[in-house]
C-alpha cells in the first residue's frame, strides 16, 4: 500500500464484511512519544480465538474467491518495518479492535494519504453504517460523526454525492489545520 | 464558493441538493439505472481502486450518465486490479480489467455512451459478485 489512507480502507472494508453497524477510525500523532497510531474499531461479527490466531498469515483468509489475505500482513509489515507494531482484539460477536502503531519519523513510514477521500468513500459505499473519524495531534482534534451529518441532512441520503464531496472537504479543510504530516 | 469547514455549511449544501435530487427521485428509479460496482479488497485498493472509483463518481454527471457507483469484494482477478463489474439495465454484466482512470473514461465514453466493447472485458464464469 502506498499510504495509509490505503491501510484504513483496507481494514475498514474487513469491519464491513464483518457487517458491523458502526466503525471508528482514530489516528493519533503523537510526536512526543514518536508514535503514529492508527485505531479501527467496529462492532461486527468479530473472530474466534483459532481464526484470531491466524489472521496475521497471509496464506489465511475467510473469502473463498481466492486463497491468500494480505489485508493484515501488510498492514503488520509497514508498522514493524518502522518499528511499530500491530495489536488486534477481538470477541466473537462483540467486534474486532485493530490498532496500527508506526515510528513517525521513521524515513519508511508511508505517508497518510487521503483519509477524507477513503471516509467518503465508505460512506458513500455503506450509508447505512455509523462512521466515527477522529484524528489528533499536538495541533488538536478533529472529529466526524454520520449520525450527526445524517441529523442535519433531515432525510437526504448521505451517500448524495454532492453531500460525499461536502463531508470530503470539511474533513480536509479541518485536518490541515492540525495535521503534521 | 466558500470552503466546507463545519456542519453548518454542509447544511447548506444540502439545502441547495434537495431540489435537485426530488428531480432526480421522480424522473429515475434505481433498478432502471447502470450499476457500476468497483472491485475495493487489498489487491483492489493497493492496485488504485480508490482513485478509479472516484473517476467514476466525479465524471459520470457530466457526461450525462446515471448509474450507482457502488464498491465490492474481490472476485479472484487479482491480476487485473482494478476492476469494475458494469450492469446495464437488461443486460448481463461486463467485468473490465486494469481500469485505471484513462481506462475509465474509454469505458464511460464507448461502453457506456455508446454500447462499444473496449478491451479489457474479463470473461466470467458467475452471475455477480457476491463477495
Amino acid at each position: 500500500m502506498k499510504d495509509l489512507a490505503s491501510h484504513i480502507m483496507d481494514i475498514a472494508q474487513n469491519s464491513v464484511r464483518a457487517k458491523a453497524s458502526e466503525i471508528e477510525i482514530v489516528i493519533d500523532e503523537n510526536l512526543t512519544e514518536d508514535r503514529l497510531s492508527i485505531t479501527i474499531r467496529d462492532n461486527g461479527c468479530g473472530m474466534d480465538e483459532e481464526t484470531l490466531k491466524r489472521v496475521r498469515d497471509p496464506f489465511f483468509t475467510s473469502r473463498t474467491v481466492r486463497k491468500v489475505g494480505l489485508g493484515i500482513p501488510l498492514l503488520q509489515q509497514n508498522a514493524e518495518r518502522t518499528g511499530g507494531k500491530v495489536n488486534i482484539t477481538s470477541e466473537k460477536g462483540e467486534g474486532t479492535v485493530i490498532e496500527a502503531i508506526f515510528g513517525y519519523t521513521h524515513l519508511d513510514r508511508p505517508p497518510l494519504g487521503d483519509v477524507a477521500g477513503t471516509i467518503g468513500l465508505l460512506v458513500m459505499a455503506n450509508p447505512e453504517t455509523v462512521f466515527r473519524y477522529s484524528h489528533s495531534s499536538p495541533k488538536g482534534e478533529f472529529h466526524f460523526d454520520t449520525e450527526e451529518v445524517k441529523a442535519i441532512l433531515e432525510g437526504l441520503p448521505i451517500n448524495t454525492p454532492e453531500i460525499i464531496r461536502g463531508i470530503e472537504e470539511m474533513i480536509r479543510e479541518n485536518e490541515k489545520e492540525i495535521k503534521e504530516i | 464558493m466558500e470552503k466546507i469547514k463545519t456542519l453548518a455549511d454542509l447544511k447548506k449544501i444540502r439545502d441547495n441538493v434537495q431540489a435537485k435530487i426530488d428531480l432526480r427521485e421522480k424522473s429515475e428509479h434505481p433498478e432502471s439505472m447502470i450499476q457500476i460496482k468497483v472491485a475495493m479488497a487489498t489487491c483492489g485498493i493497493a492496485a488504485g481502486s480508490k482513485e478509479t472509483m472516484n473517476y467514476f463518481l466525479n465524471h459520470l454527471e457530466e457526461n450525462g450518465i446515471s448509474a450507482v457507483v457502488t464498491q465490492t469484494g474481490c472476485m479472484g482477478y487479482c491480476f487485473a486490479e482494478p476492476t469494475v463489474e458494469i450492469t446495464k439495465p437488461g443486460k448481463d454484466p461486463l467485468v473490465f480489467g486494469h481500469v485505471n482512470c484513462e481506462k475509465a473514461e474509454e469505458i464511460i465514453q464507448k461502453y457506456l455512451k455508446h454500447d462499444e466493447l473496449v478491451e479489457g472485458i474479463i470473461p466470467v464464469n458467475y452471475e455477480t459478485i457476491g463477495d
